[in-house]
């Protein structure tokens, strides 16, 4: 190591004031903080500190990411290979067909994002913030396999430009940039969107579907019902078992499939306090509350399905774990994350089986939560605010 | 008897090496003592006397241009032998070339509990100890003109490496109980005196007459005036509550006693770079020097940070600086100035964190020799909810601080920063992923409002 140290402090004068390349310092401080956490010290308040920092708290959201991503993967080849009917394809195989069709698609979203925000930090003088390292990745896992990568790109852009950094960048956004992306895509290219093309079904010479393959995913099949078009009967045969939704081998965008993997990396972030517990549970909470309302209520067959079906339906865990729980876009305030929480479960349920032409309310339901959240915060600080003039009352009268 | 606990459930007790041990040792008498105008926040010194006048405990030296009647006055006998300016000519160190022995001034010995407040008041000033009682709001020193609701007195310390005020009172019992009666005279309110549930033993606070016990439970700060001033008379606008540390109280009952200005006190050094971690009695003002002397690990002195008071909140001093007025501890830790390849994501064990994404975290029992390396730079508020675990007080600190940067007055106020210290968000910088300067944006609000209203 102390070779790499050795040359980064040989080109580093190249990259300081009066240096060749200055302009690009900021580029170059952001590579020579990955390399090394750098000898700074404290010079005012606290002189020691707690050693986490953006880097390391953004790595363990990635690294809570990865069972869903690997999951995703390996699902991506068994759809596929399901659809093309080798059904005894190995896992290997499978694993290898997703990879080597996610893995573009996530270097496509960590280019043209990264490559936005190194724009932006140098314009701006600051340094490359690490948010998107998160974003970079979360994108990726929200998209169908077969949104082409331009499109990818597309969206990655719109996102970080105007989800971000025209509010001034990490910390200052919103709306979760993710999310931003994905419904630039839905809006704007409605047709990849739709839940019925998410297998990659691309064939090879002397390959073809299998008959009456539809690829379409559970929560279509729930819009069709909650539009009257699939009766009870017929939308329980067409959902696939619990056993299969819980674990994932179901056909939807790559990284929200499997709930237990999503599950695996919510323990990650509650182990490691990173992810809020508090949000992640009262997302259920309001989607169990509002599934049984529906079921008490039922005037679609939609509405019939127990209630718990829609915690692994379409993007419901993996929008709570990883959407609902970005703090910046997120309520701030302990009490406000329950409300928040709480309104997004309630919501994505309303918006699924109330509207059939939005099948995936996780996304709306938490970007338009977000919009709420400061006034969420807003209304639970006024209350603390009320609690100190009171006491302020009271004490005037004691005396 | 044992009032209600006030369990303190929020904050963080840094497992940090280097504790004092219970041995006391007398320092013999520095080769200077020196009163530094910084360690009273927002004071302008207007010299009193000229260089080379001899001077004794109790002489003045200086006082506050912006409030005229509070005197500092000389630790010792001997000789001002002049001001260490620094820049715009801002006077850093006020010095005094010592004498053999101390010939004090003479205040006359009284019985406080037999005078009247004004007469309290102006011994103490007299002396030259009104400064060690200080305010809140502002954390500043007191004003002599205002009649505060309460006092507070914290009879445990919850800092990191923190002293143990049951073994400084030791001995000294009868005085600190002098001390409190002569407080008991500044206020119509009550006189509040914290107690440790567990810790404080001490006769001269479990039995102590004059004053509302309480007790209080729990990590730092539970131990931090602006903690226990929240959960036993909170700070409104327009409210005013002073403060004193246990030794400040037995200056005052020595000058109650014998009449005299005696600044000795009893200093912990601590810290993982410290060899001989134990409490050193000596003249406030002293030179660090004569602490950590021959009591340092063998070390590069580029590679070690001392600190007058505690790693929190404490000041940087030089080798030779002096101690700060009002610390009772100095702490010597390692710098943190050396690169680590890839720090931010190796599993790490011997890295101290609140969040679990250090693998220390499955050895709860450890203590950490913790250096001064920030390890960011400074970000944005990213993460939330930090702060309020550390935090235990109704008030929302993320809020705060936002005010704080926007200048926005009337939403500090109604945010709760009467009530805040720099010292009681100490750990919400401490546990900021986003390293964000709090102790110091806490500091500018406070100065912020301070001016506005005065």
């Amino acid at each position: 190591m102390k070779a790499l140290e050795k040359l980064v402090n040989k080109v580093k004068p190249s990259f300081e004031k009066g240096g060749k390349f200055h302009k690009l310092h900021r580029t170059f401080e952001a590579f020579e903080t990955f390399l090394f956490v750098q000898g700074r010290v404290t010079y005012t308040g606290s002189h020691i500190r707690d050693a986490i920092d953006m880097k390391r708290t953004m790595m363990f959201v990635i690294i809570a990411l990865m069972p869903a991503m690997l999951f995703g993967m390996w699902n991506v080849g068994f759809q596929h290979y399901n659809a093309i009917g080798l059904f005894d394809a190995s896992l290997i195989d499978r694993f290898l067909f997703g990879f080597f069709k996610v893995l573009p698609i996530i270097v496509v979203s960590y280019v043209s994002g990264l490559a936005v925000e190194f724009v932006f930090a140098t314009l701006r003088d600051h340094e490359v913030n690490e948010g998107f390292l998160v974003s970079g990745m979360l994108i990726p896992l929200i998209v169908p396999v077969t949104t082409p990568l331009w499109m990818v790109a597309l969206a990655t852009i719109f996102a970080v430009i105007i989800g971000k950094e025209v509010f001034g960048g990490t910390g200052m956004n919103i709306v979760n940039p993710a999310l931003l992306a994905r419904a630039f895509l839905f809006f704007a290219y409605p047709a990849y969107m739709s839940g019925e093309v998410y297998t990659d079904t691309t064939l090879k010479a002397g390959q073809m579907l299998v008959d009456g393959f539809s690829g379409a995913t559970p929560l279509s099949f729930g819009a069709l019902a909650a539009s009257g078009q699939l009766s009870l009967a017929e939308l329980n045969s067409s959902l696939p078992s619990v056993m299969e939704m819980f674990i994932g081998y179901i056909p939807g965008v790559i990284g929200e499939t499997s709930t237990l993997a999503i599950l695996l990396g919510a323990i990650i972030l509650v182990l490691t306090g990173i992810g809020s517990l508090r949000i992640m549970l009262s997302v259920v909470a309001g989607g169990l509350f509002m599934g049984g309302i529906f079921n008490l209520f039922a005037v679609n067959p939609f509405m019939e399905i127990p209630a718990y079906y829609h915690l692994m339906l379409g993007g419901f865990a993996f929008g709570a774990v990883f959407m609902a729980t970005d703090p910046v876009t997120a309520s701030q305030t302990g009490t406000g994350k329950y409300i928040y929480g709480f309104l997004i479960g309630v919501i994505t349920i309303l918006i699924r089986v109330v509207n059939p032409a939005y099948p995936e309310g996780m996304m709306l339901a938490i970007l338009l939560m977000n919009v709420f959240a400061p006034l969420i915060d807003h209304y639970v600080v006024q209350a603390n605010i009320k609690r100190r003039l009171k006491r302020m009352n009271t004490s005037t009268v004691k005396v | 008897m044992m009032s209600k606990v006030i369990k303190i459930r929020k904050g963080l007790n840094i497992p940090l090496i280097g504790e004092a041990e219970k041995i006391l040792t007398t320092l013999p008498r520095s080769n200077v003592y020196s009163i530094k105008p910084a360690d009273f926040h927002g004071l302008t010194p207007k010299m009193l006397i000229n260089e080379g006048e001899k001077v004794k405990p109790g002489t003045p030296l200086f006082k506050d241009k912006y409030n005229e009647d509070v005197i500092f006055t000389s630790p010792v006998s001997g000789t001002f032998s002049g001001l260490i300016r620094g820049d715009k000519r801002k006077i850093l160190e006020v010095q005094i070339k010592p004498e053999e022995t101390d010939d004090y001034v003479d205040f006359g010995a009284r019985d406080p509990l037999s005078l009247d407040r004004a007469e309290v008041v102006s011994k103490i000033l007299q002396s030259g100890l009104w400064p060690v009682i200080r305010q809140r709001p502002y954390s500043v020193i007191a004003k002599t003109s205002d009649n505060p609701k309460s006092i507070f007195v914290a009879a445990f310390s919850s800092v990191p490496l923190g002293p143990d005020l049951d073994f400084i009172v030791n001995g000294q019992e009868a005085t600190f109980q002098t001390g409190l009666n002569a407080l008991s005279k500044l206020t119509n309110g009550k006189v509040h005196l914290s107690l440790h549930n567990e810790n404080s033993i001490s006769k001269a606070y479990t039995d102590a007459k004059n004053v509302e016990i309480h007790y209080f439970k729990g990590p730092h700060p539970a131990g931090n005036v602006g903690i226990q001033i929240h959960h036993i008379d909170p700070i409104n606008k327009g409210d005013v509550v002073w403060y004193l540390d246990v030794q400040g109280v037995i200056m005052i009952g020595r000058l109650f006693e014998k009449g005299i200005y005696d600044a000795r006190k009893i200093v912990a050094l601590v810290g993982s770079e410290a060899s001989n971690q134990r409490y050193f009695k000596l003249i406030n003002g002293a030179c660090v020097k004569s602490v950590i002397e021959n009591n340092l690990k063998p070390n590069d002195s580029n590679d070690i940070r001392i600190i007058s008071g505690d790693v929190l909140s404490g000041s940087i001093v030089s080798n030779d600086g002096f101690i700060g007025f009002y610390d009772q501890m100095i702490s010597v830790i390692p710098e943190g100035n050396k690169p680590e390849f890839v720090g931010w994501i190796t599993p790490q064990l011997n890295k101290f964190s609140i969040s679990r994404t250090f693998f220390s975290f499955l050895t709860p029992w450890k203590k950490y020799r913790i250096d001064t390396n920030i390890r960011s730079g400074e970000r944005p508020f990213v993460v939330t909810g930090q702060y309020e675990k550390v935090l235990p007080m109704d008030i929302y600190p993320v809020q705060l601080l936002k005010a704080i940067l926007a200048g926005d007055i009337e939403l500090m106020e109604k945010l709760g920063i009467y009530e805040v210290a720099p010292e009681d968000l100490a750990l919400c910088e401490f546990v900021c992923s986003s390293k964000t300067e709090v102790q110091h944006i806490i500091r500018e609000g406070l100065d912020l409002i301070k001016k506005e209203f005065e």
